[in-house]
């Protein structure tokens, strides 16, 4: 097995709010491996976001702590560097593209200039003629048509999905090891997604970087990812490379959130999404986050009084937190036969 | 904001066909399981989410009372104030403070607290009456400027763009000399003749924001006349700027029309107000009490309208930046 | 960008045009013009004739406007109904003396302000932060004419007490001395120290949101992770949108001087176009608060216009309104 490029160990994030502490983050612990895609998936406020913007320093720490953990990259760990050492990989090695492109990027300056000042924060002996070359060669990367005139132009003339190339150019400007990309396609419109995920693709080809893919999205995590984490309330409940995820997931959660897909391909009445409300992370439930959600509970006592681990089931590099999940084998998967139309 | 939008949306669809079925223990994913395990949120109105984040605003709860103790003082003036306003006593003229005159005395023996109290009635007066009708005033213009649009938006654009470019102070002061000598209720008039702009932008900001919103799409849909859709599904949603700015407005009319009456534009003694009353401090320098005493009262009655203002805002409006004081 | 200014410029004139018209209206509605020499029993019928015949009195207020708008560009805005000096001196040289203080007030109110307002938001919630808030609301509950007053009976004061001159407390100037000598500064040290105050509160309030409305954006996140230096994304990215509705502040806070100077030239005694103003009304020379009108509205006007094109330099946004 490759040396992994990034290694997180049981981190704890929380937040410090007027109604209580915010359980954000509670004892992750996974691997990203050079040039694999990992996806991440979950519902708003799974601690998805915060998971990948703590390491790189990004939230406010007050209120926000990271408690505990540890997350290696390259054999540093980023927790405990100083803001200055951190500062150094932000937009160097490790880079981040945001959700929301129209206002990621600063209205008053230039498009150009901000790239530019991406490669000149690391590089500050580069030559401005070096630099803007540079920046014009990575917009002909993503794809933003007409480059040269481009860089000259302000971010409200870029349309939305210019702008995501825009910031994708920018992360990619000095050739991350580790791209985390949260949400990238969320606020844009379902064309201009598939486009940005082939300009995404693209990149990875060309410059194997690992990818860490934040989403909400299913159809994203089946056209991109080589493996899957799938997070609840703060804690990984299951992960495992895509194909078993898809074809055999074990974690109540995981099928709940494959079945509230519509089904394109048959006739229904009713759409069967996951029943409840995502749990307070300041007052969770005891034991497993999700059983006041779960079909599979029944109620029973273990649900409700301890909190399952991560643990393997059936095989290598498939891991689920679920008491009972041997009882899912049962089940199959609706994707367990290969269906038309998913990706 | 209305309670349209608001709802919390109920606790899951069970659908028909429901999944494990429990015996005692009430179905495990239904509404039921979740409040057994005490995960329940309890549906509130909006308005006591904000009546309770005002509460928890110390600062403005706290100006709250100061304010009505002082207003209170101010309208119960008959009783509160020792002495009369004019009741002059010649032998006791510019007494330092003592306990028989708590803010001494002026040039003509008259009690300085008393008159004090009078002038923060007076001022209250001007305050809320101004305030109110420069609020209606600019609702209803902002409104039908906001939701109807066109020419009539334009025009209240253009007078909006004009009084800006005028000196405000001025043309007030040119107003009053010639308009309103005297009377407390002409310089109030007149005041809020002149100050209703601000509201009116707002509002209509707000209209021409509102009026796009799905909600009222549907309303109209469902056959709702204009004045329906204005009132019962737009203006709710303006109520919260429209009391924080109602509020500082009426601290803006006190310090104006403070201002007015130092100057002698304004309210002619001898009603009392609390600008004349400073305005009687400049002529006697040494006697500080005459001054100190009337402008601290205005900078604490607006002091406290300001805290209130500013809880008011963060209650009614949590989305905007916590400006904490 | 020049079309973005040009259409401003245009657009500032018929602004200018139906202000001074209305106000002219106005003023002319409100009070007779020749009440003044009417009620002086010094002035002759037949003065009071001419005084109609020339300024027109007898027309309609349109036509009155009219001449008046004439005498505006030719005749330096005419001559006072009551006096009958010319107007155009005296508004010169008072303009002249206010200029000094509000120009002093206001760079030392925006310098601090503007400074006071990023640290503010930079160290949201510290010591510095809730003092200069407490300083901030005290400045808005504060009545100018007030601040003034005790400022002068402080001076004052101290003068009776120790016989030490720290500042003078009325007037512009000790006999003799110039406009720009040490004498004058003491003069007007305290209503620029008043003014500045007040406009001090209303800088390092806004800034201070503004400033917090931006370090939160998520193009200050993005700055951020591009590995930027605190300081740079604070210099380069937050100040620099934040600066942007301060312009529009300062040119609104500059009508809002042009007031204060009439409160703190009364108090003070200075010789300035807010006092001139004030002595004009009580007499009710008309003509001569016409022209204080029409020069205060036109610099208003003009800094409007200013900070309109400042403000598509900062923000590229709208120059394409």
């Amino acid at each position: 097995m490759p040396e992994p490029v990034l290694s997180i160990r049981n981190l704890v994030v929380e937040f410090s709010t007027d109604d209580g502490i915010v359980h954000a983050v509670d004892d992750i612990t996974y691997d990203v491996l050079p040039g694999e895609t990992l996806g991440i998936v979950g519902e708003s406020g799974s601690g998805k976001s915060v998971s990948t913007m703590s390491i790189l320093g990004l939230i406010p720490q007050p209120p926000g702590r990271i408690t505990s953990g540890e997350a290696l990259f390259k054999d540093k760990d980023l927790l405990k560097l100083s803001k200055r050492a951190l500062r150094e990989f932000r937009g160097n090695e490790v880079a981040m593209i945001f959700q929301d492109p129209m206002t990621s990027l600063n209205p008053v300056l230039k498009v150009g200039d901000q790239l530019g000042e991406a490669i000149k924060t690391h590089y500050p002996k580069e030559k401005d003629d070096a630099v803007k070359a540079r920046v014009v060669e990575l917009l002909r990367i993503v794809g933003v048509p007409n480059p040269e005139a481009r860089y000259d132009q302000y971010p409200h003339e870029f349309s939305g999905g210019m702008r995501q190339r825009a910031m994708i150019a920018m992360s990619i400007a000095n050739s991350p090891s580790l791209l985390i990309a949260d949400e990238p396609t969320t606020a844009l419109d379902v064309t201009i997604q598939a486009q940005v995920l082939e300009v995404m693709k693209r990149v990875q080809a060309e410059t194997h970087a690992a990818t860490i893919l934040i989403t909400h999205d299913l159809g994203i995590v089946a056209e991109l990812c080589d493996r899957v984490l799938v997070m609840y309330a703060g804690r990984i409940v299951e992960s495992g490379d895509v194909t078993t995820i898809f074809q055999s997931p074990r974690h109540p959660y995981t099928i709940g959130l494959m079945d509230s897909l519509p089904r394109l391909t048959e006739d229904e009445e009713w759409l069967h999404p996951i029943p409840g409300q995502p749990p307070s992370l300041i007052n969770r439930p005891p034991g497993c986050a999700f059983h006041p959600r779960c079909f599979l509970s029944e109620g029973r006592s273990a649900c409700r009084t301890e909190v399952p681990e991560l643990r393997p089931i059936e095989g290598p590099g498939h891991g689920a937190a679920c008491h009972f999940a041997e009882e899912l084998r049962e089940r199959p998967s609706r994707f367990a036969e290969p269906v038309g139309g998913v990706a | 904001m209305t309670e349209v939008e608001r709802q919390p949306h109920p606790a899951g669809q069970v659908t028909p066909e429901s999944h494990a079925q429990g015996a005692a223990l009430a179905a495990p994913g239904t509404l039921d399981a979740t409040v057994e395990a005490g995960l329940e949120v309890k549906v509130r109105s909006q308005w006591s989410y904000a009546r309770s984040r005002f509460f928890r605003h110390r600062l403005a709860m706290g100006s709250l009372i100061v304010l009505i103790i002082v207003f209170g003082a101010g309208a119960l003036a008959n009783y509160v104030a020792p002495y009369s306003f004019s009741q002059i006593d010649l032998t006791n003229i510019l007494a330092a403070p003592s306990s028989q005159h708590w803010f001494g005395t002026d040039e003509i023996g008259r009690d300085e607290f008393s008159r004090v109290i009078y002038g923060i009635r007076t001022s209250e007066e001007v305050g809320i009456f101004v305030a109110i009708l420069s609020s209606w005033i600019g609702l209803i213009v902002g409104a039908i400027a906001g939701y109807y649009g066109g020419w009539m938006d334009n025009l209240l654009m253009r007078i909006t763009d004009l009084t800006l470019t005028l000196p405000f102070l001025a043309i007030l002061l040119v107003a009053s000399a010639l308009l309103g000598q005297g009377s407390q209720w002409r310089v109030s008039i007149i005041l809020a003749l002149l100050l209703w702009t601000t509201l009116a932008r707002i509002v209509r900001g707000l209209f021409l924001s509102l009026r796009e919103k799905e909600y009222v799409e549907a309303a109209k849909a469902a056959g709702a006349g204009d004045t329906r859709i204005m009132f019962r599904h737009i203006l709710p949603n303006t109520l919260g700027p429209i009391i924080v700015n109602g509020t500082l407005a009426v601290a803006t009319a006190i310090l104006i029309e403070a201002a007015l009456s130092f100057l002698g534009f304004g309210i002619k003694p001898p009603t009392p107000s609390l600008g004349v009353l400073v305005a009687g401090g400049q002529t006697n320098p040494q006697q500080w009490w005459l001054t100190i005493f009337p402008g601290l009262m205005i900078v604490l009655i607006v002091l406290c309208i300001n805290f209130v203002g500013d809880g008011l805002r963060d209650a009614l409006d949590p989305t905007q930046r916590r400006v904490r004081a | 960008m020049l079309t973005y200014i040009t259409r401003r410029v245009l657009y500032s004139i018929p602004v200018l045009i139906v202000s001074t018209f209305l106000s002219f209206t106005f003023v002319s509605l409100a009070g007779n013009p020749t009440a003044a020499i009417r009620a002086n029993p010094r002035f002759s019928q037949q003065t009071l004739e001419n005084v109609i015949r020339q300024n027109h009195l007898n027309d309609s207020i349109p036509v009155r406007y009219w001449y008046w708008l004439q005498d505006v560009f030719t005749h330096k805005l005419g001559k006072s109904l009551l006096t009958f000096q010319p107007i155009w001196p005296d508004i010169t040289r008072t303009l002249g003396h206010t200029a000094q203080v509000i120009i002093l007030s206001e760079s030392l109110a925006i310098i601090l302000g503007v400074t006071v307002g990023i640290f503010s938001a930079i160290r949201q919630y510290s010591v510095f932060d809730y003092l200069f808030t407490s300083v901030s609301f005290l400045g808005f509950a504060m009545p100018t004419f007030w601040l003034a007053l005790l400022l002068q009976i402080l001076f004052v004061d101290i003068y009776l007490k120790w016989n030490v001159r720290i500042f003078y407390t009325s007037g512009l100037n000790s006999p003799g001395q110039g406009t720009w000598s040490l004498d004058r500064l003491q003069h007007i040290a305290l209503p620029v120290m008043t003014l500045a105050i007040i406009s001090f509160a209303v800088y390092s309030r806004y800034m201070r949101a503004s400033m917090l409305d931006v370090i939160n954006t998520d193009y200050v996140r993005t700055a951020r992770a591009k590995g930027l230096p605190e300081w740079r994304v604070i210099l380069g990215h937050v100040c620099r949108n934040a600066l942007i509705p301060i312009v529009t502040i300062a040119a609104l806070n500059f009508g809002a001087l042009l007031g204060g100077a009439i409160i703190t030239e009364t108090v003070f005694t200075l010789d300035g176009i807010g006092f001139y103003f004030v002595q004009k009304l009580q007499n009710a020379d008309l003509y001569a608060v016409m022209a204080y009108l029409l020069v205060t509205s036109i610099i208003i006007i003009v800094f409007n216009l200013i900070a309109d094109i400042l403000y598509g330099f900062l923000d590229p946004r709208i120059r394409y309104d």
